[in-house]
């Protein structure tokens, strides 16, 4: 990411108001895209701290005028927001857990043996992208049914650990090819056995794309929503995301603020991640796509 | 790469007395030893039993009458769903909408992308503010991204007539997701702004990827930025740009979450992407074996234009 900033080579005379027109067409695009990625954001936060009666006034405003944080409590009262809040959570929590730990090893054994399993290993994180959910989640949910894990917390972790395991296994891999052979090698000639050399040398290193992988799947399996949609019947065990769709529709412009309320609220903790990830994230997927 | 394929055989595993040929020989075609296996399995067997065995059982659905709650066994049909689905007038309607969804998302995400992408990848003021920005919509989940848009579209509350009115661009307020003719168009600019960030971050890190000692070279020997964009950049670019606008017209062909929320696929079916049919086929009215019939349709169609996509990509390659 961090490149040595080169002086530009010299400009003849009649190239620099050209340049600097240039300059300025950039900065005006990229303003226009600012206005367009931010925009609807700005207006679901201003939307979320508006009162039932300035949201029925048939003048919006941007900045509300008087703002309250009375939606935000509405959205925890009305809603079974917190209980579904939990549920994500604990679906999400423990889908991404299980998925980073089946991943690893696997990610490490398609790394570094290059064999027919690690080729259709690779062939099937591309072709598992590409069949549409409908024909997958029949069968799953006559599957399910039969396990009786139909409605209930456990069976849609397991569908979300399948259903992470491509892009888990698509990071783990850009990773592990960044561990030097070398260090595994010298601790093999030590007499160290393969797992052994796995725990001991290369998780370690591992550890950063570790916390970006488990981050990543949390996020996808917090944001989920057709899955947990097909799978999932009774409100008390529903996740934030189908919560929220049956507030969708039905509503009366006073519900449109505690629904931007929830709806900020089911955001942020990816937010954060995401914060928090930003820059890692984009390596992940220098490693693991272009340097393949 | 044959470099890690000799070092992987000297690591141990199989030391000692070479074993008997035979099985040599296929310990080499699959090029796994016990350890390997061993840690293989934990993520194989899941993925054989919920996600390759589902697949192969959800195509063996599609030849079947299984529909939900019934209690005797699915029967056999034959090709029964696929003759249904040739005279489904409404199905096709439903794919001509996905197509157009499709078509539209994926050229205009990639096109916003690339510039947003060429811009970050300068050396700008503000940079890493478009940059957040630009992942932003990555981390919403799609529901809340459908309704933050129903805001934005609001037919009284919405922040998009008001503006259009002050700017004297409509005389009264439009309904733009009930609207017949309004609808899709509107739809698929949520798409574009939900899908644009992943497009940009890979356009980005391939952007990065380009010498930049050949583009300053092509500077030096005096060739304009668009000439420079077109023999430097490009060509470096262009594995990254089929590989993203391949995945990117797949997932916007199979999407469901952004639409199902903001229009239910209405007004009449203006908005009914493929997968939104199927689902309402399967869950609402329980036609299994019909439903996946349609999943299998829709893979063929997309694997056919993603074949037909690739090839004269690639064949332009050669030329």
């Amino acid at each position: 990411m961090s490149r040595t900033f080169s002086p530009a080579p010299p400009v003849p005379r009649g190239r620099r108001a050209g340049r600097a027109a240039g300059r300025f067409g950039q900065y005006a695009a990229l303003l226009c895209y600012l206005v367009f990625l931010a925009f609807p954001l700005l207006w679901l936060l201003s939307t979320s701290f508006k009162s039932p009666q300035e949201l029925g006034s048939i003048d919006p405003t941007w900045i509300p005028r008087e703002p309250s944080l009375e939606n935000y409590r509405i959205a925890f009262d009305a809603h079974p927001l917190a209980r579904s809040a939990l549920n994500s959570l604990l679906v999400a929590g423990s889908a991404a857990l299980i998925a980073v730990t089946i991943a690893v090893p696997a990610a490490y054994v398609m790394v570094r043996y290059r064999s027919r399993v690690s080729k259709a290993g690779t062939v099937w994180i591309l072709v598992s992208q590409m069949f549409p959910l409908v024909l997958i989640i029949i069968p799953l949910f006559l599957v399910l049914k039969n396990l009786q894990m139909i409605n209930s917390l456990p069976g849609l972790v397991l569908v979300y650990v399948v259903w992470n395991l491509p892009f888990s296994l698509w990071m783990l891999q850009g990773y592990v090819k960044a561990v030097p052979l070398s260090l595994e090698e010298a601790a093999a000639v030590d007499g160290a056995s393969r797992l052994r050399v796995l725990t001991g040398v290369v998780l370690p290193l591992l550890t950063p794309g570790l916390v970006a992988t488990l981050m990543f799947s949390f996020v996808t399996a917090w944001n989920e929503f057709f899955f947990a949609l097909v799978l999932l019947k009774s409100p008390e065990r529903q996740t934030m995301s189908v919560i929220l769709t049956h507030f969708v529709g039905a509503e009366g412009v006073a519900d449109l603020g505690p629904l931007a309320a929830a709806s900020f609220l089911a955001t942020l903790p990816s937010l954060l991640f995401f914060a928090l990830l930003q820059r890692r994230l984009v390596n992940g997927m220098l490693a693991g796509s272009v340097k393949g | 790469m044959s470099l890690t394929a000799r070092r992987a055989k000297a690591v141990p595993g199989n030391r000692g007395t070479p074993p008997p040929r035979t099985p040599a020989g296929r310990k080499r075609a699959l090029g796994l030893d016990r350890g390997a296996w061993f840690l293989l399995l934990p993520a194989l067997i899941p993925i054989l039993v919920l996600s390759a065995g589902p697949l192969l059982y959800g195509v063996a659905l599609a030849f079947t009458d299984e529909q939900a709650g019934r209690t005797e066994s699915a029967e056999f049909v034959g090709l029964l769903n696929f003759t249904d689905l040739r005279h489904d007038s409404l199905f096709w309607e439903s794919f001509r909408v996905g197509l157009v969804w499709a078509v539209c998302v994926t050229t205009l995400q990639f096109v916003l992308a690339l510039g947003l992408a060429l811009l970050l990848n300068q050396n700008l003021r503000f940079r890493w503010l478009a940059r957040t920005l630009a992942l932003v919509p990555w981390a919403m989940p799609e529901v809340v991204v459908g309704i933050m848009w129903r805001l934005v579209y609001h037919q009284d509350a919405g922040i998009l007539n008001k503006t259009l009115s002050q700017l004297g661009l409509i005389g009264e307020n439009v309904d733009w997701l009930t609207n017949m003719s309004l609808a899709l168009p509107a739809v698929i600019v949520v798409g574009i702004w939900a899908g644009m960030p992943q497009t940009t971050v890979v356009l980005l890190a391939g952007l990065q990827n380009v010498p930049h000692e050949l583009r300053e070279a092509a500077h030096i020997d005096g060739a304009g930025l668009w000439r420079r964009f077109t023999t430097v950049t490009w060509p470096a670019l262009r594995p990254v740009v089929l590989a993203i606008t391949a995945l990117n017209f797949i997932w916007n062909f199979n999407s469901f979450g952004l639409v199902y929320v903001l229009t239910q696929g209405g007004p009449g079916s203006q908005t009914r992407l493929p997968m939104l049919f199927a689902y309402e086929e399967a869950f609402k009215y329980g036609q299994f074996g019909y439903a996946a019939a349609m999943g299998l349709v829709m893979v063929a169609v997309i694997a056919v234009l993603l074949a037909v996509f690739l090839r004269n990509r690639l064949k332009e390659d050669s030329e």
